[in-house]
């Protein structure tokens, strides 16, 4: 059981009332968590990643607690150490596909220079083979071109879980079957395991070694 | 007729820099603060930022000089302490400037990093980077350009300051007599030629300042790459 988590938190949004209260255990390397919209899926892997502080709870990772509340223990987003893909990718305007995809390798207060080259870095550009865009801006390159970056991004700090929230969604059709080819490929080499939302069933039959169903803030039975 | 007095210029020039520095540190600081963090009294804190904006130069000179005046709280432990007397020095010149320039700094700046994308930052932090680091790498880059017009506009309203300058600085030729209050003088003294030659400066000196602000607008947004 690589993750475990049982989470309550009360929000509010536009005058409405929503009430997460999401308690699974990753007992498979793959895990789709699927759902509507609005079923409080990109939440639950926000609290994951410590980016929403639940109310009551606990989170557990690979043993290690990342969040207690009864305990007091609230690990910083830093310090758990998981690549995280944003629905829209969140890739940094103002910084070259090599200076994003290096972002996280540099710890320091400035960023780093446009031709620095890493190992690390060039070896995950050449992998998802965007290496030809590596001095391009996220703004000068395609969806599945961002899509690929955002994963090498998170994949270069050698985080101990993936976390992608509808990382498809953005995409064409044959342009989705092949990036989730890629993907598996990566998790097949690498053994990092994967949390992925999704609404599409495609993905479930792919990744969806164990499938959790969410529904207005709850796990369905 | 032509004794321009380039020792009133080069003050101004002093003192607005200086100005323009403090609020570049302050203004950013605090706008930065205001955008993302919310606490209690956070617009009350927003109004009494912009209040320089809004009120009588002169009534800034007053709160200054009660505050940094010999029987003023600051003024009496800087006395007392150090032996420093700010009131008629160049240097309450600057502290006059910089408050009554402040609100230009910290505005745009505060609507600058609301603009930022908050899922940037939380990428940011996901990938292990720190609070102050992603603070310099991804917030203060993407919030720059806002930032920028902003501390030029400071640095002309602050070169034109006068109401609070004169209460806290007065008017020593060569120590504390800014351009803006050399015109005074000499309007007051009647010296027509020497007034309509630091009028000519100060209008010249501020028409450089929009023409470099203008400029530097429009290489920022004509390409992104220079922000990096």
């Amino acid at each position: 059981m690589w993750l475990e988590l049982d989470i309550e938190r009360q929000l509010r949004a536009a005058g409405r009332e929503f009430r997460l209260q999401v308690a699974l255990a990753c007992t498979q390397p793959r895990v789709v968590l699927f759902g509507p919209s609005g079923a409080g899926k990109s939440l639950t892997l926000k609290a994951i990643a410590g980016l929403l502080r639940p109310e009551r709870g606990t989170i557990r990772m690979h043993g290690q607690t990342l969040f207690d509340a009864g305990a007091n223990i609230e690990l910083p987003p830093q310090q758990r150490r998981i690549g995280y893909v944003f629905q829209d990718y969140a890739l940094f305007p103002h910084l070259s596909v090599r200076q994003n995809v290096g972002f996280g390798l540099n710890k320091r207060c400035l960023n780093s220079r446009r031709g620095t080259r890493i190992e690390a870095v060039e070896q995950w550009l050449q992998t998802f083979r965007i290496d030809h865009l590596a001095d391009s801006l996220p703004a000068q390159i395609s969806g599945g071109q961002r899509q690929r970056v955002a994963l090498a991004r998170a994949l270069v700090t050698q985080p101990q879980a993936l976390l992608l929230d509808e990382p498809f969604a953005a995409l064409d059709r044959d342009l989705r079957g092949l990036l989730r080819q890629e993907l598996e490929t990566v998790l097949d080499n690498t053994g990092i395991p994967l949390l992925l939302i999704s609404h599409d069933p495609e993905d479930v039959r792919m990744f969806g070694q164990q499938v959790v169903q969410l529904a207005e803030g709850r796990v369905r039975a | 007729m032509l004794d321009l007095d380039w020792s009133a210029l080069w003050l101004s020039l002093k003192v607005a820099g200086w100005a323009t520095a403090i609020n570049l540190v302050l203004g950013v600081a605090l706008g930065a603060l205001l955008a993302r963090r919310r606490f209690p009294g956070r617009e009350l804190l927003d109004t009494v930022f912009t209040l320089p904006l809004v009120l009588p130069p002169t009534v800034l000179g007053y709160y200054l000089l009660v505050l940094v005046g010999r029987n003023g709280p600051l003024g009496a432990w800087l006395q007392d302490s150090f032996g420093i007397n700010l009131v008629f020095t160049w240097q309450a010149a600057v502290i006059a400037a910089a408050v009554a320039s402040f609100p230009l700094v910290f505005k745009p700046a505060r609507a600058a990093f609301e603009g930022v994308d908050r899922q940037l930052e939380q990428a940011a932090r996901t990938l292990g980077v720190s609070e102050v680091a992603l603070f310099f790498r991804v917030s203060l880059p993407l919030a720059w350009r806002g930032i920028l017009a902003g501390l030029l506009l400071a640095f002309a309203r602050a070169m034109g300051e006068f109401g609070a300058t004169i209460m806290v600085a007065g008017s020593i030729p060569g120590q504390t007599q800014t351009l803006s209050i050399a015109i005074y003088e000499a309007v007051q003294a009647g010296n027509d030629g020497r007034a309509n030659v630091l009028v000519l400066v100060s209008s010249l000196v501020c028409i450089a300042v929009l023409l470099l602000a203008a400029r530097l607008a429009g290489r920022s947004g004509g390409s992104r790459h220079d922000v990096a």
